[in-house]
């Protein structure tokens, strides 16, 4: 049999293959060409199996949870605990509260309608800060609408949130639109969009941007379990992979999807459920632990720059707040449910109580923190409040680099139109120049 | 001047020529694209290997395959990795393969690219996003290889659209799109891909956007096209004064967005009558835009209603296909009908 098969297939492809083969199994190539022992198609070369079996994804308990606090903020294995500095903790801390207490501004300014719009962080802060804190100040970040930690994390002032949320005169985004799109150029957070999902695949066109400059960056995309269902999710995970980028996608799994539970947005093992099937790094950590956060976050950096590839990050965490100031949340979960979170499990308890068992934090420090912070929040606020807005003729401005004259026109004939109309238009709250 | 002086002349101010087709002459635009900017990539469908159309042929074996890469399958995902090359510093240069399948990008073109300089007041921008598709009919494309998207586009403030009618134009047009600080979108008439030949000038040269051409003057009417339907209008211009003694003005729009108002009003101001053809269907094409624009600013120049002859209300069709098309017998009766109103 062999030697009529070896004519047929050419003595090379059994040269190849002989080195895969043990003498052992010599005796298996009278019954089989060498050609036969993997697949060989372009697709997938994996193996042969001659039974008939469906993989069930039910059987399958799922990417378990890295944590390093337990729910009490404990840490649980020593190894595990970044040894941050007392310094950096207590920073972490700060940065975790007073997002909590602008938040809480903020949403009550919404109310009152001294603001439009406002989107609260509730219990989704160690995702943020934790994340935030393991990266490179430059390392360019590709947020959704949730991460304004991240943004606070790196310096972002009071005033500046304020002031785009009141979209005033010295908003960095000109009062162009709502609020909670922050942007910042000096602080490399690119400016907030409401589509979801589409700065996924451009952040990881901005990742390989930074891989042909070689300038020891990577990039950051934080995005939201409901927002991975978007095509632009899955045309970002397998862009990055194919292409090598230097990309952290970090997905914040918080249980919603404004009224969708998680349950109604996927039946399959969650967002890191999907990475390995793009061929990419995955893990999935506990979010409200803001130690695991930063861990698998430092890690993640590593890897995508050492290894030019993609890493995705699962943390899951829940929403506290309701989705937006047009949302009321009791009409689809239970207040019980969300004072589980709050009272059981939230970032800032466990960080406050690890504090407090290094003896870093104490009653007189909260209380002193407490008062300060509010009043550096209320202070920007009514700072924030009395700007004006910007000149209208804003509306118009960089539309392009440079003005078109079908543009100029249209100033123009409103220009016009607001003399004439002057009293029918609140150009009192606008800004003259 | 005798004819050997003026090609003198022509040499001195354009240089060497060379002969080459609007595929070779896009190919040569992005060459010197890559050659001139260092961090200029090409990427989307099969441009690897040179590119269904043959566009990108040589440039990764020249520029490597950091610089000119296959993506997957997946225009959004193109669309948005450019957006995202663009921002962070790169000159990103997509090919979508048909302009028939740009619609997916749709979101990230319209919502995004077109939108990222004015929403972060001027901190972020993608200026220096290009993307390329083959646009309108070739013969028996149908539905889905010969579509003309330009109407959709621009509706979009914050993006450019161009349409370049032949291999000269397109070398300089897309080299000026390249360069634009705003994200501009080329849609190549892909029948001219290998049919429109013209002898190229070789060197670097770049060509105004939202500057309309006069290609032909003439006093009692004016023609408006671009892309492919130009040369059709050209035969209508000698079909015009052979058969009915009349002078027609021919324009290029060239820029479909900014466009440029001033050239065709102007026109008009001198005609009295004007004829926009386009393959893209009727309604809500771009010649209802200039219809609209021109009937306000030349309201009482009009000796006639501005016509439109276009593709119809209806999918593209393929067996159809020539009773479909703005031909240039619908053209010619259309010209007849104004200048007898």
């Amino acid at each position: 049999m062999l030697p009529i098969r070896l004519a047929c297939y050419g003595l090379r492809s059994v040269a190849a293959n002989c080195k895969r083969i043990n003498i052992g199994a010599l005796s298996q190539i009278t019954r089989k060409f060498s050609s036969d022992e993997r697949p060989q198609f372009p697709g997938s070369r994996s193996q042969w199996t001659e039974k008939l079996e469906f993989i069930r994804p039910d059987l399958y308990d799922g990417i378990p949870v890295y944590r390093v606090m337990d729910r009490k903020g404990k840490v649980i294995d020593p190894s595990q605990d970044p040894q941050l500095s007392q310094e950096m903790v207590i920073k972490m801390y700060k940065c975790m509260t007073q997002l909590n207490t602008m938040d809480r501004i903020l949403y009550e300014s919404q109310r009152q309608g001294r603001i439009s719009f406002y989107m609260t962080n509730y219990g989704e802060e160690g995702t943020h800060i934790g994340s935030a804190a393991a990266l490179d100040p430059k390392d360019l970040i590709f947020g959704q609408y949730r991460e304004a930690g991240t943004l606070m994390w790196r310096g972002f002032t009071l005033d500046q949130f304020m002031n785009q949320c009141y979209g005033n005169m010295e908003d960095g985004g000109k009062g162009k639109q709502m609020p909670v799109h922050y942007g910042s150029k000096d602080l490399n957070f690119v400016t907030i969009s409401s589509p979801l999902g589409t700065q996924m695949p451009q952040a990881v066109g901005a990742a390989y941007s930074y891989k042909r400059a070689q300038n020891g960056l990577c990039v950051m995309c934080y995005f939201g379990e409901g927002t991975s269902s978007e095509g632009d999710a899955h045309a970002a995970l397998n862009f990055s992979a194919t292409l090598d980028c230097p990309v952290i996608f970090f997905c914040r799994n918080n249980g919603y999807a404004i009224s969708t539970p998680s349950k109604e947005q996927y039946r399959g093992d969650g967002i890191a459920g999907r990475g390995p099937a793009y061929g990419m790094l995955t893990i999935r950590v506990d979010g409200n632990d803001v130690f695991a956060v930063y861990n698998a976050t430092a890690k993640a950096r590593q890897v995508a720059l050492n290894e030019m590839r993609p890493v995705l990050i699962e943390a899951m965490t829940y929403r506290i707040g309701h989705h937006s100031t047009s949302d009321d949340s009791t009409a689809y979960r239970s207040v019980d449910e969300v004072r589980y979170w709050d009272e059981r499990d939230h970032p800032i308890s466990r960080l406050r109580n690890y504090m407090l068992s290094k003896g870093w934090w104490g009653d007189v420090q909260e209380k002193e923190w407490k008062e300060d912070c509010k009043r550096q929040v209320m202070t920007a606020f009514a700072r924030a409040e009395k700007k004006l807005k910007p000149n209208w003729k804003e509306i118009f401005t960089d539309v392009y680099h440079e003005m078109p004259s079908h543009i100029t026109e249209q100033l123009k004939q409103m220009e016009e139109h607001v003399q004439k109309y002057a009293e029918h238009y609140p150009l009192k709250n606008f800004s003259k120049d | 001047m005798t004819a050997a002086e003026k090609k003198e002349m022509l040499r001195a101010v354009i240089g060497e020529t060379q002969r080459m087709n609007l595929f070779q002459a896009i190919n040569n635009s992005l060459d010197l694209a890559l050659s001139s900017d260092p961090t200029a990539i090409i990427f989307g469908e099969d441009v690897a290997f040179g590119g269904v159309f043959r566009c990108t042929v040589g440039l990764q074996e020249k520029h490597g395959k950091s610089r000119v890469f296959n993506t997957p399958l997946c225009e959004q995902g193109i669309a948005g990795f450019g957006i995202g090359a663009a921002t962070a510093g790169a000159t990103a240069i997509a090919e979508i393969q048909f302009a028939d399948y740009i619609l997916p990008a749709f979101d990230q073109i319209c919502n995004e690219a077109a939108k990222y300089r004015y929403r972060s007041g001027g901190l972020y921008d993608c200026g220096s996003l290009t993307i390329r598709a083959p646009c309108s009919a070739v013969g028996h494309g149908a539905l889905y290889h010969s579509q003309s998207p330009e109407a959709f586009f621009a509706h979009c403030p914050g993006l450019k659209v161009v349409v370049p009618r032949g291999p000269i134009k397109a070398k300089g047009l897309l080299l000026s799109c390249i360069r634009d600080k705003n994200p501009c979108l080329f849609f190549e008439p892909k029948i001219l891909y290998r049919s429109a030949v013209e002898q190229v000038p070789v060197k670097e040269y770049t060509m105004p956007l939202s500057k309309a051409d006069i290609l032909v003057e003439g006093d009692d009417i004016t023609l408006v096209g671009w892309g492919t339907q130009v040369h059709v209008l050209r035969e209508v211009c000698q079909l015009a004064k052979d058969q009915l003694n009349v002078s027609c003005e021919l324009i290029d729009l060239v820029t479909i967005l900014p466009w440029d108002k001033e050239t065709i009003a102007q026109s008009v101001k001198k005609t009295g009558r004007l004829l926009i053809a386009h393959e893209a269907p009727l309604t809500s094409g771009f010649g209802a835009e200039i219809a609209a624009s021109i009937q306000h600013d030349c309201f009482l120049n009009l000796e006639a209603p501005i016509e439109r002859v276009t593709g119809f209300d209806t999918p593209f069709p393929h067996m159809f296909e020539p009773f479909y098309m703005p031909d240039k017998w619908r053209c010619f009766e259309a010209v007849k009908k104004l200048v007898n109103y």
